[in-house]
């Protein structure tokens, strides 16, 4: 039977994400190391695991409220004010999401009509640019090159905006680059969004994991962008927490209505007990001092420093990625293409990393590699990519 | 503790055959900086020794182990550190704590065979003239010890690929 007719073209014809079929490859294999995943190797803190243990033995499994449970949204508010300098009212600027990967779908589908434009910094996150056309809009990639360090610049900015321009995404700090936004860097960015009368969802889940020196900065804190910024974070990354699906949106309180309409309908609300975790987590991170996410984090930077000094020492270009737990280096010292390098490195060397393709036709050249991996796994997995591009150079 | 010693002490305690080179990178202090510190944590006796940690139950060694309460009377001028003293150096004894509460000291034990350990207690800790009474428990599992889980089931349960 031909389906066509019962489909929705417009989303049918959305190419599958490159890295699905990078995972069907690397799921025929056995025992390979992976580089190729988005997500912490720590376990959720078990403090944080029981608080959602004591919240089932308690019985709490019914529906919360649409927006997130009061104490979240109250824990959400203290902590991005006591952390970035953000004000958000738990009652009426909050939305509690199914991950910060919901909060960018309700953002778009609320915020995006047909014919709109919407700005995509590239390389980054998959799902943007789909995310966008899902919504009816259309998805404008903008390149941020390595020689401004993966940064989103006031010129190529400007270039891409039209008449038909209505927002932008910035995804900062950056899957995959590791580029972060410093406070210069994202007032300039600012002018040019007051100038052209634009709107800013920022994507800000790795905002605990920035190293270096450099210190996380909310766009919605850059003067005169908070009534034009929504603030997307959530508990994935900093937490270690991506299987619980927790994240949430902040912004004016008319746009986070309108999101708020399509979540109760679709949704309802985010599970019970990845809210729990979640408020358990702000709470005790907010009187430990965000011990938790610091080990966490210090431990990535050790890494991350290893990562890069091993790609360097096979004679690769590497950017010193400033946020995330991501190295992108590039490979064409080989001469391979991203697409070829990860086939050939997954089929002679049993190592997945993902091509830098998969975050937009930018990322040619380079690939992802995720640093967030024990360390005697990540000495093999170096070991054997320096093998394996000894013997390509 | 300078942030390099609690680092270097982190990145040991984990794993111990790290070379200096990557304790360097990791660290970003410089390879004769992290000898030094290391050398300077040795000198002072917070790094006693680098030993792996062994699942002895893998291996065919025949051995129990016993935790020991046992009551001393404290000495005066001394305190329980000479009775202490006479009992960690019995080869027997791999760890001993001064505690708080019902008893004082917890003496870890560790012999070949239950008549050997049964005969440490009966024929060399409980005669100590301090030695007012002992309460032995032999360990029957081990599941958890300096942080590192004995029985397998800690994989990486995560996806090979996400986004």
């Amino acid at each position: 039977m031909n389906y066509d007719r019962f489909l929705n073209q417009r989303i049918a014809d959305v190419p599958p994400s490159g890295i699905r079929r990078f995972f069907d490859l690397a799921a025929t294999m056995k025992d390979t190391i992976s580089l190729g995943v988005g997500e912490p190797d720590f376990k959720t803190p078990y403090h944080i695991r029981n608080a959602a243990i004591d919240s089932l033995v308690d019985g709490e499994t019914q529906y919360t409220a649409n927006r997130g449970t009061p104490e979240l949204r109250e824990e959400i508010s203290l902590y991005l004010s006591g952390r970035y300098g953000l004000s958000y009212s738990p009652d009426k600027q909050i939305l509690v999401t199914i991950g910060a990967s919901e909060a960018i779908d309700l953002a778009l589908r609320a915020m995006t009509s047909p014919g709109d434009e919407v700005l995509v910094p590239e390389p980054s996150y998959v799902s943007y640019s789909p995310g966008v056309t899902f919504a009816g809009g259309t998805p404008v990639g903008v390149e941020t090159l390595e020689k401004d360090d993966f940064r989103l610049t006031p010129e190529c900015l400007e270039k891409a905006i039209t008449p038909r321009t209505k927002a932008l995404i910035l995804p900062y700090p950056n899957n995959p680059t590791g580029g972060v936004m410093d406070r210069e860097d994202l007032e300039k960015i600012a002018k040019v969004i007051a100038a052209h009368d634009l709107f800013v969802i920022s994507d800000e889940i790795y905002s605990e994991l920035v190293y270096g020196g450099h210190e996380h900065v909310s766009f919605a804190a850059i003067e005169g962008m908070y009534e034009r910024t929504l603030t997307i974070n959530g508990f994935s990354k900093a937490f270690a927490m991506t299987g619980w699906r927790v994240g949430y949106a902040c912004g004016a309180e008319e746009i986070i209505s309108v999101m708020n309409k399509i979540h109760q309908y679709a949704i309802m609300c985010a599970p019970r007990q990845g809210q729990v975790a979640a408020a358990a987590a702000l709470k005790s991170g907010r009187e430990s001092g965000y011990e938790d996410v610091l080990r966490m984090r210090d431990s990535y930077d050790r890494r991350r420093r290893l990562m890069v000094d091993a790609f360097r020492s096979m004679g690769l270009h590497c950017f010193e990625p400033r946020g995330a737990f991501y190295a992108f280096p590039s490979i064409r010292a080989t001469g391979m293409t991203s697409e070829e390098f990860c086939s050939e490195l997954l089929k002679s060397k049993n190592i997945a990393a993902v091509p830098g393709t998969a975050f937009g036709p930018g990322g040619e050249g380079n690939i992802r590699c995720c640093y967030a991996t024990a360390l005697d796994k990540l000495n093999i997995a170096l070991d054997r990519i320096a093998d394996f591009v000894a013997a390509h150079t | 503790m300078t942030k390099l010693e609690t680092d270097l002490l982190d990145l040991l305690k984990e794993d111990c055959r790290i070379p200096l080179e990557k304790l360097a990178v990791m660290t970003g202090a410089s390879l004769e900086e992290v000898a030094a510190t290391i050398e300077d944590l040795e000198k002072r006796r917070v790094i006693l020794r680098y030993a792996p940690m062994i699942n002895w139950d893998l291996t065919d060694r025949e051995r129990v182990e016993a935790m020991i309460e046992v009551r001393v009377t404290p000495q005066r001028d001394m305190g329980f550190d000479a009775i202490a003293r006479r009992i960690y150096c019995f080869d027997e004894v791999k760890s001993v704590f001064l505690m708080s509460g019902s008893y004082d000291l917890l003496v870890l034990v560790e012999a070949r065979t239950l008549k050997e350990l049964a005969g440490f207690v009966s024929g060399k800790l409980s005669p100590l003239e301090t030695v007012t009474g002992t309460a032995t428990s032999f360990v029957l599992k081990r599941y958890k010890e300096e942080g590192v889980i004995f029985d397998s089931g800690d994989s990486d349960r995560r996806l090979v690929i996400s986004p």
